[in-house]
């Protein structure tokens, strides 16, 4: 099965296939996200100001988001990390990597009765907070795991 | 204070008032070895029997324990963090004999000619099976690095062990530095090899790009008609530790919520008692207990800790039961469980050292060896220099094996600096012994052994120091990798365990001269992670300097100045 699944999609890379799939709906094109895009917040250096631009003045500890990610990345290009929010009615969910040079990784707008998991994956430069923030019913709340970004070697 | 406590300490201090006594006819008089192997008897219908870290030692060899296993915080003085005289005082074992040799550092050139060499495949062989005539249907796992740490590993591209493992009878195995012969050569073993044979198990290895399962997660076996499951847990952290171009489409980790369905899954389909076969490192597994529900025993590897008894760590749902079955073939355990109404009630453990002197080899497997080692044995027996004094690697800072190597790096490559890796496999050689290339190898047989030099900048040496440093004493277990501190020949420095990573190394100096940050150094190291490093193997620059020596004097160990380990039991 997932064979077949990886094959597939290098046949469809050399096909062209994702334009048809962006055509048909499955990829979202540029556009549509153009006018949502919160550019102070990705633009900001420290994390009070994405937070400010993020309007995310209280925050509130919760248990309920689950971040998923490596306890030491494996690569630091691509650090995978997944938030889960079991808040009811979260509208959105933000990624920080505090250290980054700009700590806003990513930010995922819920639609209404969506569920609240989304999983991507952010560069990394060094051991770092990663804090998501979820928004819901107009309140902010986050959760914190430190990501360590190593040299390597010795075994 | 209990009897048996207070006989236990007048023993030791007599033991303390009259030296050891190992004199070899009176010491082995005066242990009854047939009880070594004899398990007593247990109202058990479970049996398994545990292996770990081979790292190919085919043949008995030398094997010492470290002086220096430092636990801070709160694995301050508890196992595994306990060395020599803390060790058995600890686990109640008395000095001087075979056992305390086995388990200790102390004493070790007297003890090592005393007792003679522990492990060999051939030896484990008949122990093995000693093991399943007073047990039958005893399951055998083998925890992994199995496949490398000798020559004759790396020049078969791992047959020689897998042959080896699988004569011996393995059942069921994981893996960590198998993993450096790279995903092709460990999936042909796997589907061909292993095929019908043995299970190779990994519930914590997926594809980097669907997250698809890799290995089987778990089996379930029925031992004399109860269904035990074991899960595999390879080590987390393979691809930072090791190089990852080697498994680059393989993503590891803990994975813990994946253990929990995993534990959860077994349970629902029937299994009456969960083992977890381990290589996660023992500081690791001893965490992963307390978090993770379901999991009887831990049969844990990785940081090469011989610990004669399993330590019972509670969580919500109940108690787990976590070992460490040390390295090198020197020991097999035997974990006896009582299970009775679906669930285990009791358990047995014993950690047995092998001594090649006390157990008879088994022919078909020292026949097979023999095989094995034929096309190379002329190559292995190439005798490079004497050394003087006592050879060894493992330890948490250097060892004078670890030493020899730095000193050949820095001279043979015009270094100022040497950096070698803290691997904690490698054997021993005692004092008047003859180094030969198999020896070499024993100490640098891996698939990444290139030597390379460059100018490196005081803060870079810094920030390698502490980032390693902090891989050996992050207050939080799942930030430790399981090596020891990387060795470092040529400098000095300070390191204060205690400390956040950062703040651990101070006081760095060259011949009397403080480092400066901005300044470059020229500084060889070996086993580079990043793909496409060249430069000799590491084994051509060893051996050159051994030939030009050939006399080599017992090294001068160059450990750092360790601040706020006073009275700690994990150093002697």
């Amino acid at each position: 099965m997932n064979v077949l699944r990886r094959s597939f999609l290098k046949l469809s890379a050399g096909a062209g296939a994702l334009t048809a799939a962006t055509a048909a709906g499955l990829v979202t094109s540029g556009q549509a996200w153009a006018a949502t895009w919160n550019k102070s917040a990705f633009e900001s250096k420290a994390v009070a100001d994405t937070l400010k631009s993020l309007g995310a003045s209280n925050l509130i500890d919760s248990k309920d988001i689950v971040i998923t990610a490596p306890d030491i990345a494996e690569n630091g290009a691509v650090v995978p990390i997944a938030v889960t929010s079991k808040i009811p009615n979260t509208q959105s969910i933000s990624i920080l990597a505090e250290k980054n040079p700009f700590p806003l990784a990513a930010s995922f707008d819920i639609t209404s009765g969506g569920e609240g998991y989304v999983s991507t994956r952010v560069k990394m430069g060094q051991t770092s907070n990663v804090r998501a923030i979820v928004k819901a019913d107009g309140k902010f709340y986050t959760a914190v795991k430190e990501i360590k970004i190593t040299v390597g070697g010795c075994g | 204070m209990s009897m048996a406590r207070r006989e236990f300490l007048q023993m030791l201090a007599v033991a303390a008032g009259s030296g050891f006594a190992l004199d070899s006819a009176r010491a082995l008089a005066a242990n009854p070895v047939n009880g070594l192997y004899d398990l007593p008897k247990f109202g058990n219908n479970v049996t398994l029997m545990h292996f770990t870290d081979c790292h190919a030692q085919l043949l008995p060899i030398y094997f010492r324990e470290p002086d220096v296993n430092l636990g801070m915080n709160d694995s301050r003085g508890k196992p595994p963090h306990l060395v020599g005289e803390a060790l058995l005082k600890h686990f109640k074992i008395s000095p001087g004999s075979h056992t305390a040799h086995a388990f200790t550092y102390l004493d070790f050139e007297k003890a090592a000619r005393t007792y003679g060499k522990v492990g060999g495949f051939a030896h484990l062989a008949a122990l093995v099976k000693r093991v399943r005539a007073q047990r039958p249907g005893a399951l055998l796992l083998d925890g992994g690095d199995s496949w490398q740490g000798s020559a004759t590993a790396l020049w078969s591209n791992a047959q020689d062990m897998v042959d080896a493992s699988k004569l011996l009878g393995v059942d069921i195995m994981t893996g960590h530095w198998e993993f450096t012969y790279g995903a092709d050569r460990v999936k042909e073993i796997v589907t061909k090899d292993f095929a019908g044979k043995i299970e190779f198990l990994a519930q914590n290895i997926r594809t980097t790009d669907f997250g698809d399962p890799v290995f089987k997660s778990y089996v379930i076996r029925e031992i004399n008609g109860v269904p035990v499951a074991i899960i595999g847990q390879a080590f987390p952290y393979t691809p930072i530790a090791n190089p990852r171009y080697k498994v680059a489409d393989w993503t590891f980790g803990i994975q813990e919520e994946s253990l929990q369905k995993t534990v959860n899954e077994a349970v629902a389909k029937g299994a009456q008692a969960v083992i977890l076969l381990s290589h996660n490192g023992m500081d690791v597994d001893l965490k992963l207990a307390s978090r993770v529900t379901g999991i009887d025993a831990i049969l844990g590897g990785h940081t090469h800790d011989a610990i004669p008894d399993p330590v019972p760590v509670k969580n919500s749902a109940g108690t787990t039961l976590v070992t460490n079955a040390g390295s090198n073939g020197k020991f097999l355990a035997v974990l006896d469980l009582d299970v009775r109404g679906g669930a285990v009630k009791g358990f047995q453990y014993r950690l047995m050292p092998v001594f090649a002197n006390l157990l008879d080899a088994d022919k078909d497997m020292a026949a097979l060896i023999s095989r094995m080692r034929a096309p190379y044995e002329e190559k292995l027996a190439e005798k490079l220099a004497v050394s003087e004094g006592l050879l060894y690697r493992r330890g948490n800072f250097n060892g004078t094996f670890d030493q020899l190597i730095l000193d050949a790096l820095m001279e043979v490559k015009g270094a100022e600096i040497a950096f070698s890796p803290g691997f904690r496999w490698g054997t021993t050689i005692l004092p008047n012994q003859t180094i030969t290339m198999e020896n070499v190898m024993d100490q640098t047989a891996i698939t990444y052994p290139n030597v390379t030099v460059t100018d490196m900048t005081g803060e870079t040496i810094k920030t390698i120091l502490e980032d390693v440093c902090d891989n050996l004493f992050n207050p939080d277990p799942y930030y430790q990798q399981g090596g020891d501190m990387v060795r470092i020949g040529g400098m000095q420095y300070s390191c204060d365990p205690r400390q956040r990573i950062g703040r651990r190394i101070s006081n760095m100096t060259l011949k009397g001269k403080p480092i400066e940050a901005g300044k470059a150094y020229k500084l060889a190291s070996w086993a580079p992670v990043a793909e496409g490093a060249t430069g000799e193997p590491v084994w051509d620059v060893v051996t050159t300097y051994l030939r030009d020596k050939k006399v080599i004097r017992p090294p001068k160990l160059n450990r750092p100045t360790l601040l706020g380990v006073k009275g700690n039991p994990g150093i002697a």
